[in-house]
């Protein structure tokens, strides 16, 4: 099989024709039935020895491996292996930009401040050769969601095999994301201010102005619409319940507020993203069923004083307090790093989470907080095969290592622009 | 009043007119200049005191002070019995009636890389030659509201460039003109690390860069000196003719006034710094620079810490300062460091007076405070005729009630020149105490406070309380009494204890009134109440900020048990095994060991290692790029250490021992590398290794062609890879030429940059290059093999595997990113197998972070190349620990367990390379710098110390003190291309 695929890939570079994605794989014909491994369902629940079975596209059987039952087309031996539901990344912004400091490959935010009705997923680059690079890691689907301004867009969600962004799409428009106005600013260091976060001034006014807004938009959504308007039609969805309404917030005063104002405006079914200090509002959350998207593990404490392990504990502390949490990816680098999604897990697991419960952050839960759960986030029967066998533990860098994946039962490539380079330069000291 | 003012003014135009001036406006009159005080406590200086003593003035000098003193005849004889003479206080660092330039708006243009002065310093920072004096013109308001604080003289200056000139000695008398009260013209040479201001040019971009500037413009004045120079260069010949001036340096906080006082030291000349205020923090170290200090006063005001939410957000670092710096000046004095005082950074000058008497409350002795405002800036400003009332000093004095630094004290005078300059009026009766006061036969109880002419009184009837006016003016009082309806208006002036005078009431029937003095609160009581606790200071920690030790760690010698050891000796595995430390030195290492007198650590189940080694780091420093030159081997990071940086304690914490601090990715020819142990809470000095690998940042590829800069940055050469090259074969032939000539004994000029690069040639100092494609790295090996020496590393090297196999032919090392790519075009092809194939292919590979998140946690990026490239366990773990000490030629002291080494060990949970492993115990030189027990420990005292600090600004806002809006302290982060 690697010799294979070796000599497939010398084809190509000497035809010298290099495509930039994996070619998808096409539509599941034959089953599949993996023996032997450690399930993790994503739900929390481990089977050893386990039997899964899929066909077309889907779970058909889960269970223990000792159960007499007739496996299903082609058997996978995953003796020692672990089975782990496709992971998902919630709040990424994948596919909308391939080169950080390359403008011409930068469309993730729009200008302007209220633009609910951009779309993110028109935009979404089936090409992208970071996309690919996630697949090896486990991460086979996420949330694509524009950035900047106060409302920034609308965000739909993925899978990572597919021709173009409509074979792409497990939920479209799946909700749209606001910026609540930071309760801090920085200090004008350059007109000789102290450069440290001081109370922001304008912290009422960026209310006030979200307040008249959707007030705004409400009372448009209620008359004849004689004429259009873009952003308020965008806007229904969030109000009439369908839509979600992920709130980029962080700081017990920013959440507060931003939970308050958005249920006194009629909007409920809300999200919280980045969430800092959550713990602190857990109950206020609860009573209104809101999750918070965590951000990633691997950050530094937000002040001099704070413990140099909170980061990798906070997950723990929001489980603690009984709140919904997933995990998201915002900030510097987060396209390429998405790939480390199964680390950020890890890590909140070695910081008291414990291992199945962080699984279900980049699975169970990041499916239901995006509202996929119904299709995929957890192994279960009459869901979407898509799920991957690692050779050992998948949130530990040393064991995440793929042996076969599937994206709704089609068998994926594990090949990108990256390892292509490996091969090709491994192959050129050999000889 | 004004009137008056205006005929003294008059007056004073014809006296002090130069004496061969003619008279137009009447016959000529010269003042009677002579004058005895007598009576007074005169405080000649702050340790020599006359009792009822007598000084007398003649022509605006002393002209003598003593218990008897023969007063001549037609002496103006002024009685000060009960009064005090304190010499005036004296400012030696001021901007005083000059006004600094605005710095013109960069907006719109493109970078400016030449001096705009001709016939100058190459460098436009560098203006010694400047004369404040052009700049001058007495303010006369500031000059007021300086002598009722007390101050007779400050020495101004232009506060601009590097190095800013001359400054002006200015006595603050606003009764004559320039010419007298100029005492000198040239009254010192001051710097600072800040650039001018009148100039664009832009080098030096940091701190580091200044510094070097400082450097080489000494070395270029002494090369001047000896004539060796073919130009004229005015600043030089200004900078040597001021040798023997006062030379003030503006550090500005404590990590600044010792990186001044270190250039000062290295060409001989001992600057006197002006400090921050927060030197207290590392007391030792400023004692040991043998400075003379002038002091701010400026301190913080309490946080309001009211709103909880955002009180959680001050640094507990920021709350102490608070707390600690009015402690600064006797802390100082208490270390025997000579400091004056200024009214310098204080936003308000009338807080001067307050917040000496802070000071003093804080343990400042009042003979220190006042040598701190008299003899210690005369010294510094090298006059001995102020600060002092000796014969022949100046008559610049101060006539107060008693003791100079009680708040009660009332300063009456301040005499400049012989000048008298009215504070408040002397004459002002003192009427305070509790009176019966009658009118009409109606009796009430009058109370009188204050002091001077702002003395007030109230008036009660039996508990209640009247409604009242009360003034106090040239003596009179006048009080307008309100019951009722009925208005009456009372005036008055006090004789034998009791005010007397005309009462009116509304129908306009006068009538007498008086009111009897009863008795005067008792001062001591209200002293001793007043007089309060002295006030908490809370411990300083070394670094002063959470997290700090408040006792040095010590080394110790300690055996641990029973541990699986890895010893990144050729992926050495030892189940089992006790690892003995002693004298900060891998002592033992077997079965069964003991070692009398040894702290026994249980390694039972968990892993021990050599600590993390990170080659590329960026934190501990408070610079990173020097960015206004293409070359600046010149500069170091090493002189801009920061050991406050609490991203020391999270590395310790996440298990690395040593990194390499360098220079950013702004130029092609970067600086000179830190190479730091992590000993938390040493200072600058005490992390930098002993006998340091040399070592110096180079740069290829997007950020030294300031690619993503932006388009006003196209000026600069190189803007292509092509270029790049010519810069290094330009610098290196110019290397070698200079070393050549250095070496033949022939007269050079000292260049501190080709002094570096020649150490590069000769083998002396090694190369980490920041490299990311195939093309230029393989063109910098060439480049190094014409002259004849080896590249050391290739740092970031994310196409070193499209030619791994000539950097194993060259003898390169590769210091790589786990898996970072796509984030800029060069990086497009940065593959998370480079670190593999590299090593596959025999280089010396390490795994670096250039990040201060990555870097406490690269035992999980290590860990990455288990999965991508399939390196086994021990090739991974090397990567983070022999590798990197190889690469920075550290590996005969540390980066491996091996008896004799250093004992830099860290004991883990399990598996270093595990993410569920952490790091529990971090040794450094055979001292425990990092306990995940004692962790815990500090988290609740940083707690308890935060709670007790805001309980003390809550009781500082409820008296009534202003309090500041809380500021979240950022600490900037630094990558590569931060500028």
């Amino acid at each position: 099989m690697k010799i294979n695929l070796i000599y497939g890939l010398l084809c190509f570079l000497f035809l010298g024709n290099i495509v930039a994605q994996q070619t998808p794989a096409p539509k599941q014909t034959q089953d599949y039935s993996i023996e032997g491994a450690t399930a993790h369902l994503g739900n929390g629940q481990v089977i050893e020895n386990s039997l899964i079975m899929f066909s077309n596209g889907k779970i058909s059987f889960v269970g223990n491996a000792n159960m007499k039952i007739a496996r299903q087309g082609t058997v996978i031996n995953a003796k020692e292996k672990h089975v782990y539901p496709g992971f998902i990344a919630a709040n990424s912004s994948l596919g909308l930009a391939e080169i950080d400091a390359v403008r011409a490959t930068r469309d993730v935010d729009e200008v302007g401040s209220m633009l609910p009705h951009i779309r993110s997923i028109i935009a979404y680059n089936t090409e992208s050769k970071v996309i690919e690079s996630m697949r090896p890691n486990g991460v086979f689907m996420a949330q694509i969601t524009p950035r900047g301004g106060v409302i920034s867009g609308t965000s739909s969600v993925v899978q990572f095999d597919a021709w173009n962004w409509e074979d792409a799409t497990l939920k479209t428009d799946d909700g749209v994301h606001m910026n609540w106005p930071n309760s801090f600013s920085r200090g004008r260091w350059w007109l000789g201010e102290d450069p440290g976060l001081k109370p922001n001034k304008n912290y009422q006014k960026g209310i006030t102005k979200i307040k008249e807004y959707i007030n705004n938009a409400k009372a448009y959504l209620k008359g004849n619409k004689s004429s259009k308007i873009l952003p308020y039609d965008a806007l229904e969805g969030v109000l009439n319940g369908s839509q979600k309404m992920f709130v980029h917030v962080g700081g017990q005063k920013g959440i507060t507020d931003a939970v308050n104002t958005l249920k006194e405006l009629g909007i409920n079914n809300i999200v919280i993203v980045h969430g800092q200090e959550a713990e602190k509002v857990a109950d206020l959350l609860k009573k209104n069923n809101i999750p918070v998207i965590l951000e990633r593990a691997h950050r530094l404490p937000n002040t001099e004083d704070e413990d140099y392990d909170l980061p990798f504990r906070s997950a723990k502390i929001l489980s603690d307090a009984g709140i919904l949490i997933g995990l998201g990816m915002e900030g510097d680098m987060e396209r390429m790093s998405t790939r480390n999604l199964p680390f950020y897990a890890g890590t909140y697991a070695a910081y008291g989470l414990g291992k199945e419960k962080a699984l279900q952050l980049i699975t169970q839960n990041n499916a239901k907080i995006l509202g996929i759960d119904d299709k995929v986030g957890t192994l279960e029967v009459g869901k979407d095969a898509t799920l991957f066998i690692s050779k050992g533990d998948a949130l530990d860098m040393r064991t995440n290592i793929l042996t076969d994946a599937f994206i709704q039962g089609r068998k994926i490539s594990l090949e990108t622009h990256q390892t292509k380079l490996w091969k090709r330069y491994s192959n050129k000291y050999k000889k | 009043m004004k009137k008056t003012l205006i005929l003294l003014l008059l007056c004073v135009s014809s006296i002090y007119s130069q004496e061969y001036f003619p008279s137009n406006t009447g016959v000529k009159t010269s003042k009677n200049k002579l004058y005895a005080f007598t009576n007074a406590k005169i405080y000649v200086s702050p340790s020599k005191i006359i009792k009822k003593g007598t000084l007398l003035i003649k022509d605006g000098k002393v002209v003598n002070s003593g218990k008897s003193v023969n007063i001549p005849n037609g002496t103006e004889v002024i009685d000060l019995k009960g009064k005090t003479i304190y010499p005036s206080f004296v400012d030696a660092y001021s901007t005083f009636g000059i006004t600094a330039p605005k710095r013109e708006s960069g907006r719109g243009k493109g970078p400016q890389y030449d001096a705009n002065r001709k016939g100058y310093y190459w460098n436009d920072h560098i203006r010694p030659d400047v004369d404040a004096f052009n700049d001058f013109k007495f303010d006369a308001k500031k000059a007021k509201e300086l002598l009722s604080l007390g101050f007779g003289t400050v020495n101004t200056h232009l506060e601009d460039g590097i190095m800013q000139g001359n400054g002006v000695l200015v006595a603050l008398n606003p009764n004559t003109t320039d010419a007298y009260r100029v005492l000198n013209k040239q009254s010192g040479n001051y710097l600072s690390f800040s650039k001018s201001k009148k100039s664009r040019q832009s080098y030096p971009t940091s701190r580091m860069g200044a510094m070097a500037l400082l450097r080489q413009a000494y070395m270029d004045a002494d090369w001047y000196a000896k004539g060796n120079s073919k130009n004229t260069d005015l600043a030089l010949e200004a900078l040597n003719n001021k040798k023997d001036f006062p030379q003030i340096f503006r550090g500005g906080n404590y990590l600044d006034d010792l990186r001044a006082d270190k250039v000062g030291d290295e060409f001989g000349i001992q600057y006197t710094i002006v400090g921050g205020g927060d030197e207290y923090q590392r007391i030792n170290d400023i004692k040991n620079t043998n400075a003379t200090f002038i002091i701010p006063i400026n301190y913080r005001k309490a946080y309001d810490v009211s709103d909880a939410f955002l009180a959680d957000k001050i640094a507990l670092s920021d709350m102490r300062k608070w707390n600690q710096e009015p402690a600064n000046p006797s802390i100082l004095a208490k270390n025997n460091i000579p400091f004056a005082l200024t009214t310098y950074k204080l936003k308000k000058a009338k807080d001067f007076t307050g917040n000496l008497q802070k000071a003093i409350k804080y343990g400042l002795t009042k003979t220190k405070a006042l040598e701190a405002l008299t003899t210690i800036p005369a010294n510094i400003l090298k006059n001995n005729k102020i600060g002092n009332l000796n014969a022949g000093s100046y008559a610049n004095f101060l006539i107060t009630s008693g003791d100079i630094f009680d708040a009660k004290t009332t300063l009456y005078e301040n005499w400049v020149q012989g000048d008298k300059n009215i504070i408040n009026p002397m004459n002002i009766k003192d009427i305070t105490g509790d009176y019966t006061l009658s009118i009409n036969g109606k009796t009430y109880d009058l109370a009188i406070t204050g002091k001077g002419a702002k003395q007030t009184g109230s008036i009660k009837k039996g508990e209640e309380k009247i409604n009242s006016k009360f003034t106090f003016k040239d003596n009179w009082v006048s009080i307008t009494l309100r019951e009722g309806d009925d208005f009456t208006r009372l005036s008055g002036i006090i004789e034998n204890n009791q005010l007397k005078g005309t009462a009116i009431d509304n129908n306009g029937n006068e009538s007498n009134w008086s009111a009897v003095f009863k008795s005067k609160k008792d001062k001591k009581k209200d002293d001793k109440k007043k007089g309060e606790k002295t006030p908490e200071i809370v411990a300083v920690s070394y670094p002063n900020i959470g997290y700090g030790n408040f006792n040095k760690p010590q080394q110790e010698t300690i055996l641990i048990k029973n541990a699986t050891v890895w010893t990144s000796e050729n992926g050495e595995t030892l189940n089992n095994t006790d690892v003995l430390i002693k004298n900060g030195k891998i002592a033992q290492i077997g079965n069964n060991l003991s070692s009398r007198g040894a702290k026994v650590i249980d390694g039972t189940g968990k892993y021990l290692t050599t600590g993390i080694i990170d080659e590329h780091s960026h934190i501990a420093t408070t610079a990173v790029n020097e960015a206004g030159h293409n070359s600046t081997a010149e500069v170091t990071i090493e002189d801009v250490v920061d050991p406050d940086d609490i991203n020391i304690y999270r590395n310790i914490a996440g298990g690395v021992t040593s990194i390499q601090v360098l220079h950013g990715s702004a130029n092609p020819i970067g600086g000179r590398s830190a190479i730091l142990k992590l000993k938390w809470g040493e200072n600058a000095d005490g992390l930098i290794y002993k006998n340091t690998p040399k070592f110096i940042k180079f740069a290829l590829g997007e950020n030294v062609k300031q690619s993503n800069w932006g388009d006003m940055q196209t000026v600069r050469f190189p803007q292509t890879r092509m270029g790049v090259e010519q810069v290094y074969i330009d610098y290196f032939q110019r290397a070698k030429e200079y070393d050549a000539k250095k070496k033949s004994g022939q007269p050079y000029r000292k260049d501190i940059e080709l002094e570096t690069l020649a150490e590069i040639i000769n083998k002396e100092r090694f190369i980490s290059c920041h490299s990311y494609v195939q093309s230029e790295i393989n063109m910098l090996m060439k480049v190094a093999e014409k002259f004849g020496f080896n590249i050391n590393t290739f740092t970031h090297i994310l196409e070193g595997y499209k030619v791994a196999d000539k950097m194993k032919k060259h003898g390169v090392g590769g210091s790589t990113f786990a898996d970072w790519w796509a984030y800029k075009y060069e990086v497009n092809d940065a593959i998370p197998y480079n670190a593999a194939i590299m090593h596959n292919q025999g280089v010396t590979v390490a795994i670096n972070s250039d990040d201060a998140e990555m870097s406490r946690r690269l035992n999980q990026e290590a860990a990455k190349l288990v999965k991508y490239g399939d390196m086994s366990e021990q090739d991974a773990w090397a990567t983070v620990t022999i590798n990197p000490a190889k690469l920075l030629h550290l590996d005969d002291r540390t980066g491996s367990i091996k008896v004799g080494k250093d004992a830099d060990v860290v004991l883990w949970s399990g598996n270093p390379l595990s993410i569920y492993t952490k790091a529990e115990k971090t040794i450094i030189d055979g001292t425990v710098y990092f306990d995940i027990e004692k962790d815990k420990e500090k988290r609740k005292a940083i707690k308890s110390e935060r709670s007790k600090l805001i309980n003390m600004m809550l009781q500082e806002k409820l008296k009534g003190a202003k309090t500041q809006a809380p500021v979240k302290k950022t600490k900037k982060l630094f990558h590569c291309d931060t500028e």
